[in-house]
């Protein structure tokens, strides 16, 4: 703590001043992205034919997941977790293959519908974590039984049918062949929902809550409806993953794949502090896109998938243990 | 006296400690000879409890030599202290809450026998060990703290602000031990704001001020007058008077109080606090810690509702439910940990837009445009060095603090309650917030200001209340609020020195209420069954951690 008091004039930030302070806010997005920009390379070397349908490819493999991590880096910016993302993305995916079976015409409604059975359940979780004052692991814990066992009330097995524009919506390229479709829903969806919420009150009193639950309090934050509606984001998220695997593979599964776990680890990967208050969603989004790329490369040099697995974790702990170190030692400069 | 008394036990000199720019021991000396019990005594701020926190290694000093019996010894941790013969009993209760008590014993290697028989001598008969430490009530929790230390017979035994949550009863048992302890080759350290205590069990009392030691005192009649004396040293203010130009401000006899309160009462530390604050001055609250002006505050605030008595604003009464209505009716709270206030980790815009967003915002998106204007405006208001703004615990303490108080200035303020702003802030940010104080008042803002550094009060004030058990029992204008008269009330003594005895009687009553007010923090409703010491606090007070 070296600066003491007040420098009158010379606080005024110039142009130069404001470009360094945003590299050094985004450091490790900006660091993320160096490392996938490599990784890309490296896949390239190792398999020279890799290159559209590999990007198309690895975008609609994504989407889900990346959905999911965003979903998930909201609750925990806001100080909670949310274990149930995967129970809710398998809820509103037979919901949404369901219906589109039954009545392919009403495909719009559906779609709208099942977004707002995703907020629901985002706020109900949140309301019992609110309401009944249990911790956010064990509410969620709970709940993802239950959003699961409804899954299964609505299919028993693999089955639905998804809407063809839905289907066209995550596959194949667009405009150039190097644009996968899927990539660029991300980005809309990302753009038309989380930056504008990052810009309004409620999304500074979910950063808010999430760094310092009391000082929020006491600045006249409601922190009950805040995290309430941190978690009915996260349910919008859920439900937009949801869909994208009903649109990838044309029919819904009940049977919640790891998506819950994936999405923590990609958040912390991703820059998302699990104490909360800090971080954002794209570090989580390239995080997910890492991921991916490992296994596929793994797969390309002919790895054990098991042991692909096994390099995802001590990827995960690699990272994260380089990242606080450079933290710990920039803390003691 | 014996010839031993001239040795000396433990002996620390020329210990400092400084936090930053915050130095919170310049240079402390202490002596304590074998078997006298030995008063610490100083404002609040002192140092005492680092000194006691540096002898019993919780934390290390910069310099200074400490020796047990003469020889020599670096405490590096509090098992090295005890080892070592230097065993504390701080102010909070020190036992795990969810084991026994046996248990706790056991972590701490205390021989039962020797605490079994200290139970007993503090009043504490029949104690379960297999009891919960939870389900302990806080009274009795201290003791058992104090049993535990003189069970393992330490060579000096150091007791900080003990007494504080003790009912009446076992104050005078803990006393009667302790008094006990003289004489032998065993010594005391005690600790505590009540003189009556002090004067009763200490021989000798150690005086430090602004982290020096300045003086060493016999304790015998009348003494009390030279400790405060030597508590308040040459109190020339060394910063220029900012409250010059309001000492002469007159309240117009008409004018309607922007706060009033009547018999504001909050758990058992508020009892019953009425006092009126009119706009355009600055109103000190001046009380010892714990008197009840921290649920005071949160009842202000809004963080808390008043169990009983009534909140007017601007003449018409009011119930805050949450602290943004509080906010709406204008009162807004600066708080002296910054910790408490402040979102560490996010940028200097963030934290100052946060309840200015609060206020303005609907769920809309928040004007960018006009929000940098306002966040710019208040930076430059209170010249906060923006170096570091990305993150605001990379700042120093006192632009940590100018970030606490722009937060409300941004907006606009009409009342401000600010509770103790200057705690660890360097002196020329002090000097800052003093005039922007000032400045407040001047353009028609009510400040109601608690300090704990008395001199503070003639530096800003116009007028300072007196906290006492959780009642007002002074009110003084700026002019007789020098330190020694505040001083005097906070510690309920008459302006007169010696105490007749029947006020002493009077202020044993006051502390004893005072007392069992300590032990009844918010804590686990399971707890309240009767328990065989006939004290009525509950149990362990948890901390009122929101997260």
């Amino acid at each position: 703590m070296t600066a003491t008091t007040g420098s009158l004039g010379g606080s005024r930030s110039r142009p130069t001043d404001a470009v360094m302070d945003w590299l050094r806010h985004n450091a490790w997005t900006l660091g993320l992205v160096a490392f996938l920009v490599l990784l890309l390379a490296f896949t390239k070397a190792i398999q020279p034919s890799y290159g559209p349908p590999g990007i198309q490819g690895l975008a609609s493999a994504v989407l889900p997941l990346a959905l999911a991590a965003v979903g998930q880096a909201i609750v925990v910016i806001s100080g909670g977790i949310d274990l149930s993302i995967g129970s809710i993305m398998a809820l509103t995916s037979v919901v949404s293959a369901a219906l589109m079976k039954t009545y392919p015409d009403l495909a719009i409604a559906i779609v709208i519908g099942v977004l707002v059975l995703g907020i629901v359940i985002g706020a109900v979780n949140g309301g019992l974590v609110v309401v009944t004052r249990v911790p956010d692991i064990v509410v969620t814990l709970a709940m993802s039984f239950v959003w699961a066992g409804c899954a299964l009330l609505v299919l028993k097995t693999p089955g639905g049918a998804a809407a063809v524009w839905l289907k066209d919506l995550v596959k194949g390229p667009i405009l150039v062949e190097w644009l996968p479709r899927a990539a660029v829903v991300m980005v809309v969806l990302v753009a038309v929902i989380w930056i504008p919420l990052r810009r309004t009150r409620l999304g500074l009193s979910i950063y808010a809550i999430g760094s310092n639950q009391l000082a929020a309090f006491r600045s006249g934050v409601a922190v009950g409806r805040t995290k309430i509606s941190a978690y009915a984001v996260m349910g919008l998220f859920a439900a937009l993953g949801g869909l994208s695997l009903t649109a990838s593979t044309g029919i819904g599964s009940p049977v919640p794949g790891g998506y819950t776990l994936q999405s923590v680890a990609a958040i912390v990967l991703g820059g998302v502090s699990l104490a909360g208050g800090r971080g954002g969603v794209f570090g989580p989004i390239v995080a997910v896109i890492i991921l991916q790329l490992i296994r596929s490369d793994m797969t390309f040099l002919n790895v054990n998938t098991n042991l692909a697995t096994v390099a995802n974790g001590v990827i995960l702990i690699g990272v994260v243990m380089f990242g606080s170190l450079i933290q710990m030692r920039r803390a003691r400069a | 006296m014996t010839l031993t008394t001239t040795d000396v036990l433990l002996e620390a000199t020329g210990v400092s400690k400084t936090y930053g720019a915050v130095v919170a021991l310049k240079s402390a000396s202490l002596a304590v000879r074998p078997g006298e019990v030995h008063a610490l005594m100083g404002a609040n701020g002192a140092g005492k409890s680092t000194l006691v926190k540096i002898l019993t290694g919780a934390i290390h000093p910069d310099t200074g030599r400490i020796a047990v019996r003469g020889r020599e010894r670096e405490v590096h941790s509090p098992a090295e202290a005890r080892r070592g013969g230097l065993v504390s009993v701080y102010q909070e209760p020190a036992l795990i809450p969810d084991l026994d008590i046996r248990d706790n014993l056991r972590l701490t290697q205390t021989p039962l026998e020797p605490f079994r028989h200290w139970t007993n001598e503090l009043g504490l008969e029949g104690l379960d060990l297999s009891s919960m430490a939870r389900r302990v009530p806080l009274a009795s929790l201290r003791i058992i703290d104090l049993a535990r230390a003189l069970a393992i017979e330490p060579d000096v035994l150091m007791l900080d602000e003990m007494t504080a949550a003790l009912p009446a009863n076992l104050t005078e048992r803990v006393l009667e031990v302790i008094g006990r302890q003289r004489g032998g080759d065993r010594s005391v350290i005690f600790i505590s704001h009540r003189m009556i205590e002090i004067a009763a069990v200490c021989d000798r009392a150690t005086v430090l001020r602004e982290g020096e030691t300045v003086g060493v005192v016999d304790v015998t009649a009348g003494s009390e007058e030279q400790i405060v004396e030597l508590m308040l040293g040459q109190s020339v203010a060394s910063m220029t008077a900012v409250s010059d130009r309001a000492a002469s401000r007159q309240v117009a006899a008409d004018a309607t109080p922007r706060i009033t309160a009547r018999g504001l009462a909050h758990g058992t530390k508020l009892q019953d606090a009425s006092f009126e604050l009119y706009p355009g001055e600055v109103l000190g609250v001046v009380a010892l810690e714990g008197q009840g002006q921290d649920e005071l505050f949160d009842i202000l605030a809004g963080s808390e509702r008043p169990a009983g008595g009534e909140l007017l604003i601007d003449g018409s009464p009011v119930a805050f439910h949450h602290p943004a209505d509080a906010i709406r009716a204008g009162l807004v709270y600066v708080a002296a940990d910054r910790a408490e206030a402040l979102l560490m980790q996010r940028s200097v815009r963030e934290n100052i837009a946060l309840p200015f967003s609060a206020r303005i915002g609907r769920w809309g998106p928040i004007n960018l445009g006009k929000e940098r204007t306002v966040v710019d405006g208040a930076i430059e208001t209170l010249q906060i060095d923006t170096r570091a703004k990305g993150e605001v615990r990379r700042l120093s303490g006192g632009n940590q603090q100018k970030v606490t108080i722009a937060r409300w200035v941004a907006g606009g303020v009409r009342t401000m309650l600010c509770f103790d702003p200057t705690r660890g802030i360097d002196i020329r940010t002090k000097q800052q917030v003093y005039v922007l104080l000032r400045d407040l008042a001047e353009a028609g803002a009510a400040v109601l200001l608690y300090t704990s550094e008395l001199k503070e009060v003639q530096l800003v004030c116009d007028r300072a209340i007196v906290i006492f058990g959780g009642r007002v029992v002074a009110e003084l204008d700026v002019a007789d609020a020098d330190e020694p008269a505040l001083l005097r009330a906070a510690y309920n003594l008459r302006s007169d020195a010696m105490m007749p005895e029947h006020v002493a009687a009077e202020t044993v009553a006051l502390t004893a209420e005072v007392g069992v007010a300590g032990s009844a923090e918010p804590s686990f409703p399971e707890t309240t069954e009767p328990s065989a010491s006939e004290t009525p606090g509950p149990g362990i007070p948890e901390p009122e951690d929101a997260r």
